[in-house]
């Protein structure tokens, strides 16, 4: 008897011991490829990284060329990307989580939502092109492109903001009504302020795509040489990694520098953001 | 059912309340009378109906997804339950406390003892921190947080958020107060604190106080109703119901037989 318990509690320690070093191996060979990609980036583009790197445009010659009109283009087409993206998408979650029940229709538009956030970008490119390049004639302008990433990543913005919304409690909700509040009072001050940390996590997430998305914006025709800051949403445009995509081909070894060099700041970019997503959530969890 | 008439001075009369989650009957055919300025406990054994009934009370049953009621329950005369009437207005003037203590987390101590009055914008009209204080102090929770009145609600032990909750309902002085179990969670002082408060309160308002201490039924309330499988066994007066209960079933229960 006693042997035969030591026996397994001996299986069972092994058993965990080796569920451990396979998820330990997991993270080493998923954390090693980024490890080793992030120090190739760095030996090729660090030399290249300079002040006059990001206030300088492109150039025909590598040594000179640089990405301020992709700076403010990916500048330009964030904010504009943001300010579509995000009221309509936490708007779309908060009707889909707080005013549609569980109607069949309802059940249906959410798991249609689910299933655009899969959809390839490159067709989100296409729509773009058709709808607003072509039939709205916006050309090939800061806002065709805003408005095409603002599609594609709201499926993001709108799936996130649900499950925020979904998991704040029953009983707060109840709390809120016992006190007289009213539906939208509920949600205005209880359940987007409870849910709002998952929200920004959903957001910036979300910029995070858009900011990367390079296929939909080549699509609309944003691959071509810009040499100037754009000056509304209806000017041409180039955005950090069509500047990135221009250069990668080119034959000249001086080229993957600064393209080497561009994809550091646009990581740099990304780490930033996801830096502040973590401290908006660290604040509003703690409390 | 045995128990003296009183619906002479009636606060809220509940007239023929069945209640439902989903196909699930919970409540069957509950008649009573809540009576002002006194107090009303309610007892029963676990998963008896006691919560569902006194949410029938405010309206609070029907945000349960599938959850149905049918039954008149009058307010001062007037049916709640009527196509007219607004919930929201009436969960204004009826008070709960709910079983589980669920202060606002995302909110300070303060903030959540002023809630109900932003909900309802009443909080521009009035001195915030004079009805914090007096609040906090009738819930019997003043001493321990006065410092600390804008830290988070959430960071309280399970017995503070009670008495918080407890704060936050008396913030929005309603005309009937519900409270589902507000001691279950407190020490002998606390609880003690909280029967005075009681009985401070039913000077002013109706007060229901479900709850599964017998002791306690005794000691604060005049009128007793207790519930069994979600029927209204016996309904009356307290003394009588603890000294000659009407029903076997009653006996059973307060002397401690089963339940
Ligand atoms: N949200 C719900 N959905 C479905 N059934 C429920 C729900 N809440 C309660 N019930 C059921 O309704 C019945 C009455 O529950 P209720 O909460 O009113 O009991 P209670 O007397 O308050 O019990 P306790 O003393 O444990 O609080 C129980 O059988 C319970 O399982
Ligand atoms: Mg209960």
């Amino acid at each position: 008897m006693m042997d035969q318990a030591k026996g397994q509690s001996r299986a069972r320690k092994i058993k965990a011991r080796l569920f451990y070093l396979a998820c330990l191996s997991a993270i080493i060979i998923s954390l090693g490829a980024l490890a080793v990609l992030l120090t190739d980036m760095f030996i090729r583009g660090f030399g290249s990284l300079s002040l006059s790197f990001l206030t300088s445009f492109p150039s025909r010659f590598p040594a000179k060329a640089g990405i301020k009109s992709a700076i403010f283009g990916t500048i330009w087409m964030m904010s504009l990307t943001a300010l579509f993206c995000i009221p309509i998408g936490i708007s779309t979650a908060i009707f889909l989580e707080e005013y549609t029940g569980n109607s069949r229709l309802a059940a249906f538009i959410k798991i249609n939502i689910s299933n655009l956030a899969g959809v390839p970008s490159i067709v989100y490119g296409f729509l773009g092109l058709a709808v607003f390049v072509r039939a709205l004639s916006f050309n090939r302008s800061v806002l065709s492109g805003s408005l095409t990433l603002a599609l594609l990543v709201m499926p993001i913005v709108i799936v996130s903001s649900q499950e925020a919304i979904r998991v704040v409690p029953r009983a707060l909700r109840e709390a809120s009504y016992a006190l007289g509040g009213t539906r939208w009072q509920t949600i205005r001050r209880v359940v987007l302020p409870s849910s709002f940390p998952g929200i920004v996590t959903g957001v910036i997430l979300a910029l995070s795509r858009a900011i990367g998305e390079t296929a939909p914006l080549i699509m609309i025709g944003a691959l071509t040489f810009i040499a100037f800051v754009p000056d509304g949403p209806f000017s041409e445009f180039t955005a950090l990694p069509i500047q990135i995509f221009n250069w990668v081909p080119r034959p000249q070894a001086g080229f993957h520098q600064v393209a080497a060099a561009g994809v550091l700041v646009l990581l740099g970019i990304i780490f930033f953001m996801n830096g502040i997503a973590s401290i908006i959530r660290n604040r509003f969890e703690r409390h | 059912m045995k128990g003296t008439d009183v619906t002479e001075q009636a606060r809220v009369s509940i007239k023929n309340l069945s209640a439902w989650f989903g196909e699930h009957q919970v409540l069957f055919d509950i008649n009573a009378s809540i009576r002002d300025k006194w107090v009303t406990a309610i007892i029963g054994p676990s998963g008896c109906g006691k919560s569902t009934f006194i949410r029938c009370l405010n309206r609070m049953h029907e945000t349960v997804p599938g959850a149905r009621m049918k039954g008149r329950v009058l307010l001062d005369d007037e049916d709640i339950y009527k196509s007219s009437v607004d919930p929201v207005s009436i969960r204004r003037r009826i008070g709960m406390v709910f079983q589980k203590p669920n202060p606002f987390p995302t909110m300070s101590i303060f903030d959540n003892v002023v809630a109900g009055l932003r909900l309802s914008g009443q909080a521009r009209r009035v001195n915030l921190n004079e009805i914090v204080e007096r609040c906090l102090k009738q819930a019997a929770l003043w001493s321990q947080v006065k410092d600390r009145l804008k830290e988070p609600g959430a960071g309280l032990s399970g017995g503070q958020q009670q008495r918080l909750c407890i704060a936050r309902a008396l913030a929005v002085e309603p005309e009937v107060l519900l409270m589902d179990e507000p001691c279950s969670a407190l020490d002998p002082a606390a609880t003690q604190r909280i029967e005075d408060l009681i009985f401070e309160l039913k000077k002013n308002y109706a007060i229901v106080i479900v709850t599964h201490n017998m002791q306690q039924a005794s000691r604060i309330s005049e009128h007793t109703g207790f519930f069994l499988n979600g029927e209204l066994v016996e309904f009356g007066e307290t003394s009588q119901i603890f000294t000659t209960p009407g029903d076997k079933r009653t006996e059973d229960y307060i002397t401690g037989r089963f339940g």
